[in-house]
């Protein structure tokens, strides 16, 4: 069963704004039965170029629902300049997370939003416009650049979890491959991966770990009751303590592995593993 | 969670696994304190162990007509089916096809795809279609084998439908033909009737988390005379075939749980059979758009497998979960893979219902209350799911297009 926080739970058995505007201004459609998730989200703009009002109709699991419901939710009062600025990120973090395998419900709220905010302004979407990488999901080449730039992938997976591309027969996985190589090519992230592991004593590796957590993960838990602590750290492993509002929370092993491990793999180094101390 | 009836669980998901019945919980206990001596052991005390063994591969073999010394203790299923296959394969060494179906269990369908690299040598493997209902055709079958067969594994019951394959004649074709015949008898077993005495089946895997005995036991049987090459190399123990010390109160159990299910297969067979015929009328009729998956009568008993158009399962899951009701599906999303189940697909069901198939699986232990209040929750569920889904309005319109691009819905 898949470990759902409970605003995922939430917007999945109560979704908000469901249903069909009677004449839309903009309307996004993404995703395909073949697919297993489609999205069909309708906006309502002012004269001021404000959405006052926006509906979705979802065929898809919990995480599709939600997302949606999610997406309406922040939508509604934003300009479309505003709107056009939300990541699928920002709509899993609205959330509080998505498990890894289902951000690709993420991503699709994000297009059915770019579609829509397109159709109303009467352009093309360039995505569409690209090579057909992956055959079975219809993702192409734009598309996977845009997810392996925006969230930092790195392999296959990430880019299947996020795009649906390779999640089929598989043929796709070089080509995948290739154009993440290509997307991080130069970036100051690929840079920085190609040098030489960092050789950290132990006393350096605590300090770095503890400035990422003061600076950026404390905060971040914090502004939901939650925090962290730091334990131990021996070799790669890091060993922490929730505290607050995470104990109970049931989305704290997602929050460990997709938050706080990937933030320090990031910044610091990245064969770290990050575990909760078990008392 | 919201409980079912009168605040129980209302468990329909036993192909996935099984209450362990409260006379097999008891009959484990000893062996677990007082009896926990190793069978292997050369004092009294270890010896009671070892023929409380002895009873259990007896009542074992009655409930599938072999002999007791063809009955090997595995820790599983997937154990069994592995054994039987490679055995197969170190046999003959130089034949080098496989023939099974498309609709296998990942027991055998990932290990036999996987045999080049697991062995190191190229295998030819052939992949039986199915029809839309879940059959085999047997022309096609029989056309299949040549002289480099070395082993046909096919289930004898298919474990997402429910589908039982012709096995008994399928291995008379092999047999014929001087090819090694295994089946995936996970699902069958206990619940339709086998009698090994007579057909010519050499290998059959038998796992006892399906039959109401614990989980981390299973059997394989292998006939008397069949080559056999052990797979878990270690002590003397199951004569030579098996290493490992025997999971004795395990194997009590499963023992006991096989006489029970032979006390139990007319019960399988009328009542368990009738509830879940209930419930199928009931659903066909309650929800528009929905359809069977799989064959209408050949079909183990307590097998369900149905699909509501244009909603998505895991979706329904959830929902049903609610409500205290367990079941599963065959959709991409529960699955963690972005496929729907490989059983559906090569069943050709259509992708407006294949991510939307759910599977109840009944025992013994469910109820006609059980019937009525899934016949009373889940219409509502499915009406709900589809007031929110873009396709239920347009039906048949087939895709909204992910950003203008074909995604072959249909096909």
């Amino acid at each position: 069963m898949w470990d759902y926080t409970d605003k995922v739970k939430d917007h999945f058995l109560n979704p908000r704004n469901v249903g069909e505007i009677e004449k839309p201004d903009g309307v996004g459609e993404v995703g395909s039965l073949a697919c297993g998730d489609a999205l069909k989200l309708m906006l309502q703009v002012d004269d001021h170029g404000k959405i006052i009002d926006a509906k979705f109709k979802t065929f898809g699991c919990a995480s599709a629902i939600a997302s949606s419901s999610a997406l309406t939710e922040m939508v509604k009062g934003l300009t479309l300049d505003e709107a056009a600025k939300i990541t699928n990120e920002d709509i899993a973090d609205y959330l509080g997370g998505l498990p890894k395998e289902k951000m690709h419900c993420s991503v699709m709220g994000r297009e059915a939003l770019e579609a829509a905010i397109a159709n109303y302004r009467g352009v093309t979407l360039p995505m569409a416009e690209g090579e057909v990488v992956c055959e079975c999901f219809g993702v192409t080449d734009l598309e996977i650049r845009r997810a392996v730039q925006e969230s930092n992938l790195r392999t296959v997976e990430e880019v299947t979890n996020f795009t649906k591309a390779g999640g089929g027969c598989g043929n796709c996985h070089d080509r995948i491959l290739e154009l993440i190589l290509e997307t991080r090519k130069g970036t100051r992230i690929e840079e920085a991966a190609v040098q030489k592991p960092k050789r950290l004593t132990n006393i350096q590796k605590i300090k770095l770990i503890e400035d990422v957590l003061e600076r950026e993960i404390r905060p971040a838990l914090k502004k939901d009751g939650g925090d962290i602590e730091l334990i131990d750290v021996d070799g790669d492993f890091v060993l922490v303590s929730l505290r607050g509002a995470c104990v109970s929370c049931a989305a704290s092993q997602t929050t460990l592995k997709e938050y706080v491990e990937k933030k320090l793999r990031e910044q610091v180094l990245d064969t770290l593993i990050v575990e909760e101390e078990k008392s | 969670m919201t409980n079912g009836v009168e605040g129980a669980v209302v468990y329909m998901d036993n192909n996935a696994t099984t209450r362990v019945a409260p006379e097999v919980v008891v009959a484990m206990q000893p062996y677990y304190s007082e009896l926990y001596g190793n069978p292997s052991s050369m004092h009294t005390f270890g010896d009671k162990a070892g023929k409380a063994i002895v009873n259990a591969r007896q009542q074992i073999a009655s409930l599938l007509g072999a002999y007791p010394e063809e009955i090997i203790f595995t820790s599983c299923g997937t154990e069994s089916d592995s054994t039987a296959i490679l055995s197969a394969l170190q046999s003959y060494p130089e034949k080098r096809h496989i023939v099974t179906t498309r609709v296998e269990h990942p027991a055998v369908k990932n290990l036999c795809e996987g045999m080049d690299k697991l062995t190191g040598h190229k295998h030819r493997l052939t992949q039986l279609p199915v029809s839309r209902d879940g059959m085999i055709d047997l022309a096609q079958y029989e056309a299949s084998l040549d002289a480099d067969t070395a082993i046909v594994s096919v289930m004898w019951a298919n474990n997402e439908t429910g589908v039982i394959f012709p096995v008994e004649e399928m291995a008379q074709i092999a047999k014929s033909r001087g090819i090694l015949f295994h089946t995936d008898a996970v699902q069958a077993v206990g619940k339709i009737p086998i009698n090994l005495s007579k057909t010519p089946i050499d290998f059959l895997s038998v796992s006892g988390h399906k039959l109401h005995a614990p989980k981390g036991i299973g059997v394989l049987y292998v006939r008397k005379g069949t080559p056999f090459v052990p797979f878990m190399i270690g002590g003397h123990q199951e004569k030579g075939r098996r290493g490992g010390t025997e999971n004795v109160a395990s194997i009590i159990a499963l023992g006991l749980a096989c006489e029970l299910a032979q006390f139990n297969m007319d019960e399988e067979n009328t009542r368990v059979r009738a509830m879940r015929d209930r419930l199928e009328k009931g659903l066909l009729e309650l929800i528009p758009s929905s359809m069977l998956n799989g064959h209408q009568t050949e079909r183990l008993p307590n097998t369900l497998n149905i699909s509501f158009e244009y909603v998505e399962g895991e979706a329904i899951l959830l929902h049903l979960d609610r409500f205290g009701i367990c079941a599963s599906s065959g959709s991409a999303c529960t699955s963690g893979s972005l496929e729907p189940s490989h059983v559906l697909r090569a069943m050709g069901v259509p992708f407006t219902a294949a991510h939307g198939s759910i599977r109840f699986s009944l025992s013994i232990y469910n109820t006609e209350e059980e019937i009525d209040f899934i016949l009373d929750k889940l219409p509502p569920v499915i009406d709900n799911l589809r007031s929110m889904s873009p396709f239920w309005e347009s039906e048949h319109k087939g895709r909204v297009g992910r950003s203008g691009i074909h995604c072959g819905c249909n096909s």
